[in-house]
């Protein structure tokens, strides 16, 4: 039985394997609308989320599957103090798979220790976010034809942004990426990722904190949101939320061909006028985001191909 | 030099930084033991100046991973009939479990009742450890 913690405990042909799944259903949903059929997911949310949670129910729904759980720890044994340990033994009696999102870092891997059912990390955190990764690369795949050879740019809060931190780790792993990483100097990726992943991978990378400087360079823009909840200060949350903005204005500089990737919900760190733009592909990533967890869920269950 | 009375069959754990040697005593369990255990502290050392030893009269199983981790220039000689039979080499551990916490108020280890604090060796050139939940790294 396997589970899915942190972005590296897939391999990069699993990876591959799995986007082709991803591709396959995306191409033929219905082809997959029973492969679950009598298989049941618990989402077990700690932490408010509309678009992982639903995200992962409608992969399951849309394969003949059924969820249940709760969807904020209030609601939850936890507000008992249950530990998480306790709580995935329990949960383990009642479903065949889980998706996890907790607010402390290192909650699904807990879980997975005492877990009898596949966990999946579906965010702890500021640390890990693997299927928002996997719904990254597919997308990126599906715009570029590659996950190699790619300018990318990260902008905006690059500190506590899980999902940036799990998109770098696995793109690493694969050969001619250069790194564009566009924050203000508090919000810089940890020294833990630019000493033990780029350097020690000796990776192509440049920290930088003008956006319109190197947009013309790149060839994947992904944006984030300089999330209120990982501040414990409100005052550095207000001074650095603006930060970064795009516009139609700015997207004149950048390739015909650039894509613009956002794990979402964004603030206003997009001007809506952006969403009209063929280069704007954060909702076709919503879309992928669901084709990728019904591949990894079929993958995790041990499911065979429709 | 105090004179303490020389071990026929023990060990002697030495070459401890001077100071230490007490945060050692808890950490390796000593107070439990129920043999001859003596603590001396900031004895004349040619290499360093000042140094810690511990010498215990008795057979047991010392924890060679936290040594390691505390500090692998730590020597330890194992005596039989007064003479050393065998000097153990420390390396850095590759996990230390329940020798350190994360101070990491996200980490999972700060709420959960029950879990053990690991952490991973992440960099053995500047001995860089990091908890395996959080990834967070160890700050003395």
């Amino acid at each position: 039985m396997r589970s899915l913690i942190d972005p590296l405990d897939l391999s990069v042909s699993e990876i591959d394997e799995l986007l082709n799944l991803a591709d396959n259903i995306a191409a033929d949903p219905k082809a997959y609308s029973s492969v679950c059929a009598g298989k049941k997911l618990a989402t077990l949310f700690y932490e408010p989320s509309t678009r992982t949670r639903l995200s992962f129910e409608a992969a399951m729904l849309n394969m003949g599957g059924s969820v249940l759980g709760f969807s904020t720890a209030a609601s939850s044994s936890a507000s008992k103090g249950e530990s998480v340990a306790d709580t995935i033994r329990t949960v383990s009696c009642y479903a065949d798979i889980c998706a996890m999102r907790h607010p402390k870092e290192g909650a699904p891997l807990r879980a997975a220790k005492y877990s009898k059912i596949p966990v999946i990390n579906a965010g702890d955190g500021g640390h890990q976010h693997p299927t928002q990764t996997l719904t990254d690369l597919m997308t990126i795949r599906a715009k570029k034809n590659r996950l190699g050879d790619l300018t990318i740019g990260l902008c905006g809060d690059l500190k506590f942004g899980r999902t940036v931190h799990s998109l770098i780790k696995s793109l690493v792993r694969y050969e001619g990426i250069h790194f564009v990483l566009i924050s203000p100097e508090e919000l810089r990726v940890p020294d833990y990722i630019v000493e033990e992943v780029l350097k020690a991978k000796n990776v192509s990378f440049e920290e930088v904190e003008n956006l319109e400087k190197v947009i013309s360079k790149l060839d994947i823009l992904y944006m984030t949101r300089v999330q209120r909840e990982r501040f414990f200060n409100e005052e550095d949350y207000v001074r650095l939320k603006d930060s970064y903005i795009l516009t139609t204005e700015k997207m004149r500089n950048a390739k015909p061909d650039m894509a613009i990737l956002h794990p979402l919900p964004r603030v206003n760190e997009i001007a809506l006028e952006v969403d009209d733009d063929p280069r704007a592909a954060y909702f076709e990533q919503v879309q992928n985001g669901v084709y990728v967890r019904m591949a990894l869920i079929m993958k995790l269950l041990e499911v065979e191909n429709a | 030099m105090l004179n303490i009375d020389s071990l026929q069959k023990g060990i002697v754990i030495d070459h401890i930084k001077a100071g230490t040697s007490m945060k050692l005593y808890e950490l390796l369990d000593l107070d439990k033991l129920d043999c001859c255990v003596a603590v001396i502290k900031n004895a004349k050392s040619s290499k360093y100046g000042k140094k810690d030893i511990i010498k215990i009269d008795g057979t047991i199983d010392i924890n060679l991973d936290i040594l390691g981790f505390i500090d692998h220039e730590i020597t330890i000689d194992i005596i039989n009939d007064g003479k050393i039979i065998e000097k153990k080499k420390l390396v850095l551990p590759k996990t230390v479990k329940n020798v350190i916490k994360c101070k990491n108020p996200r980490c999972i280890t700060s709420g959960e009742e029950g879990i053990e604090h690991i952490f991973q060796l992440c960099d053995s050139e500047h001995h860089r450890y990091r908890c395996i939940y959080c990834e967070q790294e160890f700050q003395a």
